[in-house]
This record gives C-alpha cells, sequence and structure tokens, in this order.
C-alpha cells in the first residue's frame, strides 16, 4: 500500500507513465526511454540479437561509451592490454552495426556512463533509464526512475525498448537539517547505509527528500543517488525542482525554447503529492552528521570518522558476528580501535560517485598550498573527457600536480580495478568510490569509503584523518 | 534459458554473509565478450593461491563441491554490481539453484531469467541445512519448481516463493523476450502516442 487516495508518490507517477502492458499475474510491460550502455556488459547482449536475427528497436534511445576498461593514462600510451582491446573495438562494431550513438575514444564526451548522461543533458527528470551498471542509480538525482540491469535485460531493452518489471515498494529517505562543515552528500548516503545495511532496501525505490536533500546541488545529489544499490535499492530518486531545472537549462542536448517550457512544466507535476504514503521511511538528522568512514567489506560497515571499529564478540546474531569477524580480518585492523591515524597507501579521487567538478573543487581547494604525504599515492581520476577539460580551464589540474597527486584521464579506473589502475595486495586505500568488497580494488587491496574531503585530508597527512581539523 | 522442473542433489556451503559479486566473479573476469569460461573463475580470490594454484580446501575444489547442485549461501547473496556474469559462472560451475535467506534485487531478476533458481528459505531450515551438510555431505535434497518446494530427507518439505511469470518460463525453458515480444503492437502505440522523451545524439 503505497498510495493514499489519489495522492501519489513521485516514483508512482514515472511508473504509472511508463506501464505499456499490466497483465494480472504477469510482471508490468515498463517502457524505458533512455538505454545507456558500455563495453563490459554489452557484448553478449549484441550476440544474443544476432543470434536471434533481431534488430535494436530504438537507436536512437540508446547511448554508447567505453568506461570500465580503458586505461587513464596519458591517450598517446597505445593501450596494451588485448581483452581490453577486444571488447573496445567489440563496443565500437556493435554500434556500428546497430546504428548505436556512441562517444568513442576520441570523443570530448566520452567519460563515466553516469557522468556523461547528466552532463549531456540527455538524463531528465520522469524518464526511465536503465543502463548494465548498478550504479544507473545515480540518474534518480534528477527524478528519473533509473536503475542497473542484467546482460538479458540489455537484450530485452534492445529488442523492445521494454522491460518485465515487478513493482517495487517505497521507502522515503527524510534528511533535515543542515551539513555542518567538513560534512558532505557522501557522509549522508553512507549514513544512511550504516543504518539500514547493505540489503536494507531490497525490493524499495527510495525517495530522498527534507531541507538537506533540497539544498544539495546536482552533482552532491547524484552522489547519494549513486550508492542507493550499496543500500539495497535499486533506485533511489530526488523530486525535481529549480536546481534540476538550471542544471539541465542550456545543455547539449535538453530541449530548448518552446519544448523547454513544455518540459518544465511537464516536470513540476512529478513530485510526490502531499499525502502520499511510503511503505517504509526514516529519518536523519544532517545537524547531527560527521564525516563518515567504512571499515569493513561492505559499504554498510560503516561509522563516523571519530568513533570506534565495533567488537564481533558484541554482536548477538551468529552469521552477522563472523562476517564482521571475517571483514575484519580481511582489513587487519582492531576493534575498539579509531581508524583515525591508519596509515594509507593510496588516496582515490574519481568514480560515478565522486569524480565531478564540484568534487574536484572541494579536493583542489583543500589541496591548493599543501602536499601530498610523500608516503602516499594520490590519483585524481576527473569522470568525464567534458570534467577534465573544465577542469583544466580552472586550473585545478596544476593544483593537484603541484600538490604531488596523479592528473589522469577519465574512466572508471580504480573504482573497479579493471584497466590496471588497482592496489597491491595489502595496500589500504582511501577511496571516494562506492564498494569496498574484499579485492574490489585490486585483489587483496583494502579500502575505506568516504568524501572527497575526507580523501584529501587523508592524502595530506598520509594517515587517516578528520578534515574538520584542517578547515 | 535452461528448463528447471524437478531437481534431487547434494548442496554445498558458503554460510558468508552479504557474498558480493566482485566475490563471485572479480572485475577481472568480465573482460570478454562471451560466456566461455567463467565456472573456473567462480569465487576465484576465495578459490586460488596467488599462483593460480587451487586451494585444496576451498570446497568448490573439491569433490564435493564438483558434484554439488546447490550453493547454500548466506543472506543477501549477490549483492553489488548487475554483472550477469556472476550468475553465468555460477551455473557454468553446475549448480541450478542458490539457496539463501535473501537475494540482492539485479541478482535474482538475472538469476530467474537464465534459469537459475533463487530459493529463499526461513533462518531454521537454513541453518538446518547448514547442519546437513555438515554431518553429511553426500544428504541429498528435492527441489520441485512446480510444487515451489524443498523436501529435506527427514521427509519435511518447505515452500519457496516465485513470481508465477518467472516460474512458468523456468518450468517450460521459455525465454522471457518471447513475452515481450507478443507485445510489440501495445508498445507501437505506446510510442505512437508519447512520441520519444530522449533527445538523441544519433545524427
Amino acid at each position: 500500500m503505497s498510495t493514499n487516495g489519489s495522492s501519489k508518490t513521485l516514483f508512482e507517477k514515472i511508473w504509472n507513465q511508463h506501464v505499456v502492458v499490466a497483465e494480472s499475474g504477469n510482471p508490468a510491460v515498463l517502457y524505458i526511454d533512455l538505454h545507456l550502455i558500455h563495453e563490459v556488459t554489452s557484448p553478449q547482449a549484441f550476440t544474443g540479437l544476432r543470434e536471434k536475427g533481431l534488430t535494436v528497436r530504438r537507436p536512437s534511445q540508446v547511448m554508447a561509451t567505453m568506461d570500465h576498461g580503458i586505461p587513464t593514462t596519458p591517450p598517446d600510451i597505445p593501450i596494451t592490454d588485448q581483452m581490453v582491446l577486444r571488447q573496445i573495438s567489440q563496443l565500437e562494431k556493435n554500434c556500428e552495426e546497430f546504428g548505436i550513438p556512441l562517444q568513442g575514444m576520441h570523443s570530448d564526451h566520452r567519460g563515466i556512463v553516469h557522468v556523461i548522461g547528466p552532463e549531456l543533458g540527455l538524463t531528465q527528470p520522469g524518464m526511465t533509464v536503465v543502463c548494465g551498471d548498478s550504479h544507473t542509480s545515480t540518474h534518480g538525482a534528477f527524478g528519473a526512475l533509473a536503475f542497473g540491469i542484467g546482460t538479458s535485460e540489455i537484450e530485452h531493452v534492445f529488442a523492445t525498448q521494454c522491460l518485465l518489471q515487478v513493482k517495487p515498494k517505497t521507502y522515503a529517505i527524510k534528511v533535515d537539517g543542515t551539513l555542518g562543515n567538513g560534512v558532505s552528500a557522501k557522509d549522508i548516503i553512507l549514513n544512511l547505509i550504516s543504518r539500514i545495511g547493505i540489503g536494507g532496501g531490497t525490493g524499495y525505490v527510495f525517495e530522498y527528500m527534507g531541507s538537506a536533500i533540497r539544498a544539495l546541488s546536482m552533482e552532491e545529489r547524484m552522489t547519494v543517488c549513486n550508492m542507493s544499490i550499496e543500500g539495497g535499492a535499486r533506485a533511489g530518486l530526488v523530486a525535481p525542482d529549480n536546481i534540476t531545472y538550471d542544471y539541465i537549462a542550456g545543455r547539449k542536448l535538453a530541449p530548448q525554447d518552446e519544448a523547454w517550457d513544455k518540459a518544465v512544466a511537464q516536470w513540476r507535476t512529478l513530485p510526490s503529492d502531499e499525502g502520499a504514503t511510503f511503505d517504509q521511511e526514516i529519518t536523519i538528522d544532517a545537524d547531527a552528521l560527521g564525516p563518515m568512514i567504512t571499515y569493513g567489506t561492505n559499504p554498510g560497515m560503516g561509522m563516523g570518522i571519530t568513533d570506534t571499529i565495533p567488537d564481533p564478540d558484541s554482536v548477538k546474531d551468529v552469521s552477522e558476528r563472523q562476517t564482521l569477524d571475517k571483514a575484519l580480518k580481511y582489513m587487519d585492523i582492531q576493534p575498539g580501535q579509531q581508524l583515525l591515524g591508519q596509515d594509507i597507501d593510496v588516496v582515490f579521487l574519481g568514480s560515478c560517485t565522486n569524480s565531478r567538478i564540484s568534487d574536484l573543487r572541494v579536493a583542489a581547494n583543500l589541496i591548493k598550498g599543501r602536499k601530498v604525504a610523500d608516503s602516499l599515492r594520490m590519483m585524481v581520476v576527473p569522470g568525464s573527457q567534458d570534467v577534465k577539460n573544465q577542469a583544466e580551464n580552472e586550473g585545478l589540474d596544476v593544483i593537484f600536480k603541484e600538490a604531488g597527486a596523479e592528473w589522469r584521464e577519465a574512466g572508471c579506473s580504480m573504482c573497479i580495478a579493471m584497466n590496471g589502475d588497482q592496489l597491491s595486495p595489502g595496500q589500504y586505500a582511501v577511496s571516494t568510490s562506492n564498494r569496498n568488497f574484499e579485492g574490489r580494488q585490486g585483489k587483496g587491496g583494502r579500502t575505506f569509503l568516504a568524501s572527497p574531503l575526507t580523501a584529501t585530508a587523508t592524502a595530506i597527512t598520509g594517515k587517516i584523518t578528520d578534515v574538520r581539523t584542517m578547515l | 534459458m535452461e528448463k528447471f522442473t524437478t531437481l534431487n542433489g547434494t548442496m554445498i556451503s558458503i554460510p558468508t554473509e552479504n557474498i558480493d559479486t566482485d566475490q563471485i566473479i572479480p572485475a577481472r573476469f568480465l573482460k570478454v565478450i562471451d560466456k566461455n569460461g567463467l565456472g573456473d573463475n567462480l569465487f576465484s580470490d576465495w578459490r586460488y593461491n596467488a599462483d593460480g594454484s587451487p586451494k585444496p580446501d576451498f570446497i568448490l575444489n573439491t569433490e564435493q563441491g564438483k558434484k554439488a547442485k546447490l550453493l547454500v549461501a548466506g543472506d543477501n547473496f549477490g549483492c553489488g554490481s548487475s554483472r550477469e556474469h556472476a550468475p553465468w559462472s555460477i551455473m557454468a560451475y553446475g549448480f541450478r539453484g542458490v539457496v539463501s535467506t535473501g537475494f540482492a534485487d539485479i541478482f535474482r531478476n538475472n538469476s530467474l531469467k537464465l534459469g537459475l533458481l533463487p530459493i529463499v528459505v526461513d533462518k531454521d531450515t537454513h541453518y538446518q541445512l547448514q547442519t546437513l551438510i555438515e554431518e553429511d555431505p553426500s544428504t541429498t535434497v528435492t527441489i520441485d519448481l512446480e510444487k515451489q518446494t524443498l523436501t529435506l530427507p527427514d521427509g519435511r518439505t518447505v515452500n519457496f516463493p516465485i513470481d508465477g511469470f518467472s516460474k512458468s518460463c523456468i518450468l517450460n525453458g521459455v525465454d522471457q523476450l518471447g513475452y515481450l515480444q507478443s507485445h510489440a503492437d501495445a508498445i507501437a502505440a505506446y510510442e505512437a502516442e508519447h512520441g520519444s522523451r530522449v533527445n538523441t545524439l544519433a545524427d
């Protein structure tokens, strides 16, 4: 039950507008407006089309780019990984054959798929957006219903521009108050996941609301929505408002002139109605939030940066206790201790969570006139070529390089460690990315997730640092 | 889609909670353009030493593992990325179902499209299955998809949920794409009514 009379949530409105067929007992046939694809999860879907003699129904509603496997070394250095090369050339071939627009290796707009969709103005309120990548939830920041899908489903969308979906439940995430100095959007989402756990949102779509969400920029809202999947929810939305419209206005693929006015009028009807009810809700007090950091091997194992690592012996449930114990052993950290002061080998500033221009600006602002600790490597990987160019126009690259950080090409890089950017076994990283699973950033590597501010403060001291002591 | 009706087979247990898809199949094995060879890389980082040799104690490297048809795993199995390589690799190894107290949404969706059964049981049954495996690894259970039951050696029968549509597709070995295609007229009508909401990048 998630309606109260005729009052509807943002999610329900988008859902209802996209149901093509709803037969009793069967999942709904849901229309997909925008389909984003990349080189890693799409090849087998194209093979499926060929085997069945099918075409892509709406190639103009698909956008392709390569981001997962591509190196972030200078473009004049040739790619040596033959498997990566093969995936890239296969994507080029598939896009050519099926007529799909591609932001290819030499496009000015190439980048992480969840950075470039919004940046180009492709992602708009009220749309359904899918991609063979779980962080598709990012696009929910625009008030779009956006979620990750598997390769079989990619093939379904190619062939029919539709997906079979069982209607999820709704979960209101209310964040009221004002974030303190040194506390950011990343801390909101890490706090949420630490409270509900990484399976807490399974079966739900989140809607983030409240004064602290309203106060966030679009890029900050994307950070929050990006990690909805880390709380188990396939999608997370923020109702569109003037901040949304101001962000979209004038972008390459945004509606223009009369079409713009018409679009905004329609978008203004999307926010959840007064009195609309949710199946579940939770409240977060923004005033009480401090910088967050994870200590374990899933994003739900997070705490305030001054807190102490929990003790498995204090956990009642046997399997939960074993899971925590295994995580702390993998991380080689001790219960009851703080993480502050922990030596770090690598700081990674990047990923679809935190690689946008505003992320780079806050990091550059903090590191300007300071140095990366000698004991540590800091990698800065912009989310797209456009972000990279913008940052270079603002001189941010110079600030990072003068501080001793690496300024690299755009891509997913060390978030997923498929492209050679990775931790060595045993190394510790503070990362602005979204996953701290065992080996996620390189086999045997150990990841602490945190905000760009916390990551940059750590890069400067070489140890996990409370950024509030540096502001 | 692989057809599934009934199955009688042995199980193995990996009781860790929140097993994510990076453990099931690490990202470095996603650089493929087909589905070949993924079974060898299932749980790679838990299964092989740094030099690539198999860890003899890890369950997938034992005869018991190779014979098993069901994987009994901890809660929230398959969380993390959307990679379908996860269920592909589990099936390629030889499993036809995973038994857990809960599954992550995308993993469950992907599995149902392939005919890999995500079997949700209550905590007590889950614990009982683990105990049975520990006491006698040759213990078999029976899965009957039509009846949605898991039958234990003592004759006790436990029901598991599955949506009727996925069940029917898996029982008959029918690809879900066919159902979508059967609605081509409705899709065309929807498109005619709504136009495209997407401003294309296409030429």
